[in-house]
């Protein structure tokens, strides 16, 4: 049986800065996975729908806007909310180290921060996807 | 879970697990799509095919629309190609349906094509029944995009949509190439484009001189998706041939092919998958490779010999 | 035959390095391993390629005196959080010497929603300051005299409705719209290719930015009515040559729009403003500017035909590269402010903004940006840089260097031209995937270490986290939402009804200015979400080309 990590990239809020997101979704595809990209100013409504219908592995949210606080662990209750448990939920963006540590308490399984190579990401995902 | 069951129930989760399972060929793959097979038959079957740039996903996005407002519950299926070099994918359809996201009615699964060639994936098929088990009253599946290799979509839909668009500048040598034989329907989309009306008289032509091997002349319209121009006449069109599949016998016929095509397929898989999982796993089809590369053996010998043993 | 005696010199010191290169590989990337020569500017000739300051073709710069009469406006892109506080950051700023302010707006405002649209939900405040209505603009200015200050404004889709109110509060305060000084971005189609803050499709959006070129024209004359942007084109990973070749083509869409609507070319040219980046390659930088300001005078006298040497110049404000600040050893980051401070001088920017030491982190705090705006200060007045006009005109290396970015830019434009034009090229996704192909060959750079980023991929350190980050409190949005509502129940309702319907009416009719429709509704403290909610109603909303 083949091994195939699909992950959700997506933007919620309202910033337009999607260099990372894409350079990421990139370098995911590169390493074997299945990426699906939803585009900018997704609601944590719709990136969870999404997430549901495509059966991701792994949600991936780049947010620049400093709106992560109240949108990375919104979007990690409706994921859990509509039963998928085994979902990793990853973030990046700028988003200050004294943030971490709530964002983890909150069920954010990692947090990329400017200047993380891809290769990182990449092996956080093989090494912590069921 | 009991996914299956719970599918049936009604729930999104069981369905788009149900879609992985198969997808990666879980071991309870079998058994889920044994249990669904029996609510499978009542979904109608969308193709949307056509060349990259054509407008397909959002052109998919606006014809979903219309079957809603219809009161018809929809799933769509988006392919998107496999890299061969990494074996993954970047699937960017749902992009131009992210409207269609929160619609409850609506259920959007998007597959890389994981080497298969025609524009669709080897599981495509399956999860068409799995979603038409879910209850789905229109199934849309919109291929790859690719080019001119997409016959696929033939055999998995009732009516095959070809979208094609003026001032790609290969307009006639994409319709030589064979998307002329696998369209009941064609939309010329961005029709406000200069071309338009030159590209409707050619294809015409086309059609013309193709005629006799189908009762059924296809249709051509014109539309602008974005704007959202031609697409209720478009989904006449569509009904239209659905309807003409019907009283001329055409829908069973059809779906006769699909059966016999999909139980070869099954039957090749099986064996295959069977004999093969078999000595990969007891360290014998190395063997037999080795003995192969060494001419001690003959593979046709090696091959009568498995069959023998394995289909008693 | 000097060049003969010439070439055979060069020959034989290009074997020597390469031996000598064979040696150390690793180097091999990183710098343009050779020498520039008088054999690289063998077409040069001075008159036509430079000429002087202040003449055709710009190379050395717009104005004949270049920082003699004064040095470059310092302009430090500032806002958060509420009008109060920003007011309060812009009056500082004032008094720190800054000559010019420039306002950053939070991402509900920049989409044309008002802070208590369930979308706006924790972005309130975040990247900049939350506008609702005049009465928040009104406190944004408050005792700041609009007749004598310069304003730079980075909004784009709703850029009408900020500047009508930009108008109403000037006209509170017994200012005339023809003493406003200032810029708004107003540059929609690098929203489409790069930024994503758009609202409107191509069309109306186009309309609306017309009609602001003929509004301010008439009303507005020193106002900049579009500052059209490289800088974001930059950030999202292009090359340099990229930048300024997908921002010009951006302009010749805006003035080919502009003509087509009836303008004469003279009449607006002269208003448009570029704003390039200013990155860390030093020399490729300046080359940059030189050649940005070449290839639009041409295009403006060549192939628009304007007449007024004032159409011909390239006038540019300029911001240092964000996205290369580092998160890690962030102090350093002052060090890569200053040299891409010294880039834009050299290149002769009319206007900067220096960025923050901690801006890769969060929002900068006030000694960040004191730090940021001493940058500039030292530069001008201590460095000797903005002594000499263009004082690296003649270099063999920047002569060619600017050639080589003026020849890519006209391939680039020409391009663009056989897809149609800018937004044709925009709309097919074809600038898009060019800065992204450019944004993944930088990041796998980097990765592979052929890239040096000191402190990130080589020179790392154990650090502490950062200390002493700007936090925008969460109760900005509530304040924010509050004071909304307030404005909503003292205001004359039917007032707004009537102005917003007759906007309504307006947006329908191609032929009429929106502008006017814009101001009378913003008078009566419509709201920011209201106005641009009957445009979204009539217009529509943009639809995302995304490849990848």
């Amino acid at each position: 049986m083949e091994r195939h990590i699909r992950v959700l990239v997506a933007k919620p809020g309202l910033d337009g800065h999607d260099r990372g997101a894409k350079v990421v979704a990139r370098a995911l595809r590169d390493a074997g996975f299945e990426v699906i990209y939803t585009g900018l100013r997704q609601t944590p409504e719709q990136i969870t729908e999404a997430a549901l219908q495509e059966d991701v592995n792994v949600v991936a949210l780049s947010l620049l806007s400093g709106a992560h606080n109240t949108l990375f662990p919104k979007v990690v209750n409706m994921v859990r909310g509509k039963g998928m448990n085994d979902v990793l939920v990853i973030g990046g963006g700028v988003i200050p180290d004294a943030d971490i540590p709530g964002l983890k308490e909150a069920g954010v399984a990692a947090v990329f921060t400017p200047g993380t190579p891809t290769a990182s990401i990449i092996d956080f995902i093989k090494a912590n996807v069921k | 879970m009991d996914i299956a069951a719970e599918l049936l129930a009604g729930s999104r989760l069981a369905l788009s697990r149900a879609i992985t399972a198969v997808e990666n060929e879980y071991d309870e793959a079998t058994a889920i799509m044994q249990q669904l097979y029996p609510h499978t038959g009542q979904a109608y079957v969308i193709g949307v095919t056509g060349p990259p740039g054509a407008g397909k996903s959002t052109l998919t996005d606006k014809l979903v629309k219309v079957y809603r407002r219809q009161g018809k519950t929809v799933g769509i299926i988006a392919v998107d190609p496999t890299s061969p070099f990494s074996g993954g994918a970047i699937l960017g359809d749902r992009i131009r349906m992210n409207e269609l996201t929160l619609d409850e009615g609506v259920f959007i699964r998007s597959m890389g094509t994981r080497g298969s060639l025609g524009g669709l994936s080897r599981k495509t098929a399956d999860v068409v029944k799995i979603m038409d088990a879910a209850g789905k009253d229109v199934i849309f599946v919109e291929t790859v995009g690719v080019g001119q290799s997409e016959v696929d979509i033939v055999k998995a839909a009732d009516t095959t949509v070809v979208v094609l668009v003026p001032g790609l500048g290969d307009d006639i040598q994409a319709i030589k190439a064979g998307i002329l034989e696998i369209g009941d329907v064609f939309a010329i989309n961005k029709a406000d484009r200069e071309g338009a009306e030159r590209l409707k008289a050619e294809l015409n032509m086309m059609l013309d001189l193709d005629q006799a091997k189908s009762a059924w002349r296809p249709s051509i319209r014109q539309t602008v998706a974005n704007a959202g121009q031609g697409i209720e006449e478009l989904v006449a069109t569509i009904d239209e041939h659905a309807a003409f599949l019907g009283t001329s016998g055409e829908l069973v016929r059809r779906r006769t092919a699909r059966a016999r095509n999909e139980l070869i397929a099954l039957i090749e898989e099986q064996i295959s998958h069977r004999i093969l999982k078999d000595i990969a796993a007891s360290g014998q089809l190395d063997a037999l490779a080795a003995a192969l590369a060494e001419r001690r053996e003959d593979p046709y010998a090696i091959v009568k010999r498995l069959l023998a043993a394995y289909l008693r | 035959m000097a060049n003969e005696s010439l070439q055979a010199k060069m020959a034989a010191y290009t074997a020597k390095v390469e031996k000598a290169a064979a040696k150390n590989p690793e180097r091999q990337n990183l710098v343009p391993n050779r020498l520039y020569t008088p054999l690289d500017l063998e077409a040069f000739d001075y008159e036509r390629d430079l000429g002087f300051p202040g003449e055709y073709p710009f190379t050395r710069g717009v104005q004949p005196t270049m920082y003699r009469g004064r040095f470059w406006t310092m302009r430090q892109y500032a806002g958060f959080a509420t009008a109060e506080e920003s007011n309060k950051r812009y009056r500082y700023l004032l008094e720190q010497g800054q000559t010019g302010l420039s306002c950053a707006f939070d991402l509900p405002t920049q989409i044309g929603y008002d802070s208590d649209d369930p979308i706006a939900e924790g972005e309130i405040g975040k990247v900049g300051v939350a506008i609702d209505t005049l009465k928040d603009m009104e406190i944004l200015f408050d005792q700041i005299d609009l007749g004598k200050v310069s304003t730079s404004m980075t909004i784009n889709a709703p850029a009408a409705v900020l500047l009508a109110m930009y108008i109403a509060v000037a006209e509170k305060q017994g200012v005339s719209a023809d003493k406003l000084n200032g810029t708004i971005q107003n540059d929609i189609l690098k929203e489409y290719a790069a930024r994503g803050t758009y609202i409107f499709p191509p069309k109306p959006s186009m309309r609306l930015i017309t009609n602001i070129f003929e509004y301010c024209s008439k009303n507005v004359p020193q106002w900049n009515t579009i500052s059209i942007s490289g800088y974001h084109i930059r950030e999202a990973g292009s090359t340099a040559a990229q930048e300024i070749a997908f921002t010009i083509a951006d302009g010749i869409a805006y003035v080919d729009a502009a003509i087509k609507a009836g303008l004469n070319v003279d009449d607006f040219a002269g208003r448009l403003s570029f704003f390039w980046n200013a990155h860390n390659n030093v020399l490729e930088e300046v080359a940059k500017f030189r050649a940005s300001r070449r290839v639009w005078a041409k295009v403006m006298k060549e192939r628009f035909g304007a007449q007024s040497p004032k159409s011909w110049m390239l006038r540019v404000h300029t911001q240092t590269a964000g996205s290369m600040l580092t998160a890690q050893q962030p102090d350093n980051n002052i060090v890569r402010v200053a040299l891409q401070t010294a880039a834009a001088v050299l290149g002769g920017t009319q206007s900067l903004h220096t960025n923050s030491r901690d801006e890769a982190l969060a929002l900068p705090t006030e000694d960040s940006v004191r730090i940021a705006l001493r940058t500039q200060q030292i530069v001008a007045y201590e460095s000797g840089l903005a002594d000499v006009v263009d004082p690296l005109g003649g270099s063999y290396y920047v002569e060619a260097l600017t050639d080589k970015i003026e020849k890519e830019c006209w391939e680039y434009i020409k391009k663009i031209d056989e897809l149609g034009g800018a937004p044709a090229a925009i709309e097919k996704g074809y600038i898009q995937r060019e800065i992204q192909e450019s944004a993944y060959r930088w990041q796998m750079e980097v990765e592979n270490k052929q890239r040096v980023i000191v402190g990130v991929n080589q020179f790392q350190i154990k650090e502490k986290p950062a200390e002493g980050l700007l936090r925008v409190d969460a109760s900005v949005g509530e304040f924010q939402k509050s004071k909304l509502a307030k404005v909503k129940a003292e205001r004359d309702g039917a007032a707004v009804q009537a102005k917003l319907a007759a906007l309504e009416t307006a947006c329908g009719d191609e032929h009429q200015n929106l502008m006017p429709f814009i101001l009378n509704a913003v008078k009566t403290y419509a709201s920011l979400g209201e106005i641009c909610g009957v445009m979204r109603k009539v217009f529509g909303e943009y639809e995302a080309h995304v490849s990848l």
